[in-house]
């Protein structure tokens, strides 16, 4: 088992409050990522026999919603948006500067395994661009040597 | 402080930059809780009902249906449970009020969930919030728990005999879920396809159950109706659209950023009165006035009411307010190369008109923007653009197609330039 005990508990809890058992798949994906960093293909083969649904219902989700990843990726994830209200303030110029300050293009990862660097649709933060998201957090007006500064202090 | 406080209040906003009002007893302090106490010990669930459709409120989701017809959809005398939805997932890009209600007036969405789901007996609300949201959804779950423990929500809610308890669903990224029958797959654990209409969500919902779908904002509102009546909301904004509304206005502006505003408020008196107009001395060239899925407006068409009874006549909509303002820099075909490949990569895929012709529109406008387009190409934008409209099984086809016709509209002579010059004239425009 690759989904540990008090993950499989807040499971059954998140179940517990729909109306239908499968309601909670979203929920539970979000709970193994938590734990686990992403959601392996044991992970999601566990998952689909808890719903019992086939394995290909769990892997469809994991490939339509942009957030939950097959791979833990980085120790830390940056996107930076690049809908237009945050192009229009040079979020593409702040992306492809981060690009070359880490080495890597958008979608790949530092070799040193810190850094996880890619593009994300509207986050919601027009009004405060250019900006990016770590991990969970928001870093709103940023201009390149802000966002260099944020990303060399990163473990 | 909070960094995003709006910079012009109304009876919404009042209070979202004093931090106590995230808290039920902060949120009481300031008079909250007392419509939905009104509304469930002394009103019917019709009286209620009547209230809103009095109020004329619209949907602030980006439709603008009138909410009190939309609760009169719903079975007064259900063989079951009945549901309530609210849509907490904001995505349309240039979109940013929901964030802020949720943030800072977890409680008055709450109270208005509340009373929505008590006009349209509703047992239970699955409040849907954007994954991206985390903090949002945090905060709004505290409040939750704090409503829960207090007796505001549970099987006797404020005391009234009326059941109710509320569940916040995290989505996982994907703008199409914000399409009321995208969210409900969604809700049920599938992918957020949109759903064939009819039947439509009153009749069949969430988990094949009656269900109202209502956006965040068009619930905050409902507090204020039930405390002031009707005739006060249709005291500000216009006739056919009243009361206030949160303007997003993102982009070439020197201060951008949340306005309350009544509907009707003129587009030139926000962009430049409110937001302070474009900086650096440049001048304004477009104006996407409803987020990224409404048709712009060039400079000269700005003198136009903020409602959609007016926005209609310059072939464009009020959508979710969101206001994205381009100087003169700005070359438009970039602005369409952003926007189409925002739906490309959006389209959930399952009607043909809408996944081919996102990567249709997307190629096209990229092709010319490289300076290798040709002069038919403008004319194959504007025919795969009317080839998806009003073609599939949800809005997301049309919202794609609005913008790229907008732009070809107002602004061919940039597609034009691109062509005959085999490159793009617009050096200064921001990179791609």
């Amino acid at each position: 088992m690759v989904i540990p005990e008090a993950a499989r508990d807040a499971i059954d809890a998140a179940i517990g409050r729909y109306p239908e058992p499968r309601a909670a798949l979203l929920p539970a994906l979000h709970i193994v990522q938590r734990e686990l960093g992403c959601v392996p293909l044991e992970a999601a083969r566990e998952l689909a026999a808890i719903f019992a649904v086939a394995p290909v219902e769990v892997l469809e989700l994991l490939s339509f919603y942009n957030l939950f990843r097959v791979e833990p990726g980085g120790r830390h994830r940056v996107n930076v948006c690049t809908n237009l209200p945050c192009s229009l303030r040079g979020a593409r110029a702040l992306l492809r500067g981060l690009e070359a300050h880490l080495g890597v293009a958008a979608g790949e990862t530092t070799r040193d395994g810190r850094i996880t660097l890619g593009h994300e649709e509207c986050l919601g933060a027009c009004a405060w661009a250019p900006m990016l998201r770590i991990d969970g957090d928001y870093h709103e007006n940023l201009d390149l040597e802000d966002a260099k500064r944020l990303l060399d202090g990163l473990e | 402080m909070y960094p995003r406080l709006p910079h012009v209040t109304g009876y919404l906003t009042e209070h979202v930059a004093e931090d106590d009002f995230v808290t039920l007893e902060g949120y009481r302090a300031r008079g909250g809780w007392l419509a939905a106490e009104r509304a469930l010990r002394e009103m019917s669930p019709e009286d209620v009902v009547d209230q809103v459709t009095a109020s004329g409120l619209q949907g602030r989701g980006g439709a603008g249906f009138p909410t009190g017809q939309k609760w009169s959809f719903m079975p007064s005398d259900p063989d079951g449970p009945s549901y309530l939805v609210c849509n907490a997932d904001e995505s349309e890009p240039g979109s940013f009020k929901d964030r802020l209600l949720l943030e800072r007036a977890p409680h008055k969405v709450l109270e208005g969930i509340l009373i929505g789901a008590f006009a349209t007996r509703a047992e239970k609300t699955f409040v849907y919030v954007r994954g991206e949201y985390s903090r949002a959804a945090d905060v709004f779950e505290s409040a939750v728990e704090e409503c829960r423990t207090a007796g505001i929500l549970g099987r006797n809610a404020l005391g009234s005999g009326f059941g109710h308890d509320v569940v916040v669903t995290r989505g996982a990224g994907a703008y199409i879920c914000g399409e009321e029958t995208g969210l409900l797959e969604s809700l049920e654990g599938r992918k957020g396809m949109p759903r064939k209409k009819p039947p439509y969500p009153a009749q069949v919902g969430a988990f094949g159950r009656p269900t109202t779908v209502n956006n965040v904002e068009t619930l905050a509102h409902v507090p204020h109706i039930v405390a002031n009546g009707p005739e006060w909301f249709r005291g500000l904004g216009t006739e056919e659209s009243p009361g206030t509304t949160l303007f997003g206005v993102s982009g070439h502006v020197s201060r951008p950023g949340l306005y309350e505003l009544p509907l009707g408020t003129r587009l030139d008196e926000i962009v430049f009165e409110h937001a302070g107009g474009v900086p650096g001395g440049r001048k304004v060239k477009a104006v996407i006035p409803g987020g990224l899925s409404m048709p712009a407006l060039p400079a000269g068409q700005l003198d136009v009411p903020m409602a959609n009874e007016s926005l209609r006549e310059r072939g464009t909509f009020l959508g979710t307010g969101g206001i994205i303002v381009m100087d003169d820099t700005t070359c438009m075909v970039r602005v369409a190369c952003v926007t189409t490949w925002f739906f490309r990569d959006e389209s959930c895929g399952q009607c043909t008109q809408c996944r081919e012709g996102t990567g249709w529109l997307h190629k096209l406008c990229e092709r010319i923007e490289r300076g290798a387009g040709e002069d038919a190409d403008l004319d194959v934008l504007r025919d795969v653009s009317a080839s998806m409209e009003g073609q599939t099984i949800c809005a997301f086809a049309d919202a794609a197609a609005w913008p790229v016709q907008g732009f070809l509209r107002h602004f061919r002579e940039d597609f034009e330039a691109h062509v005959r010059l085999a490159k793009c004239p617009f050096p200064a425009s921001f990179e791609l």
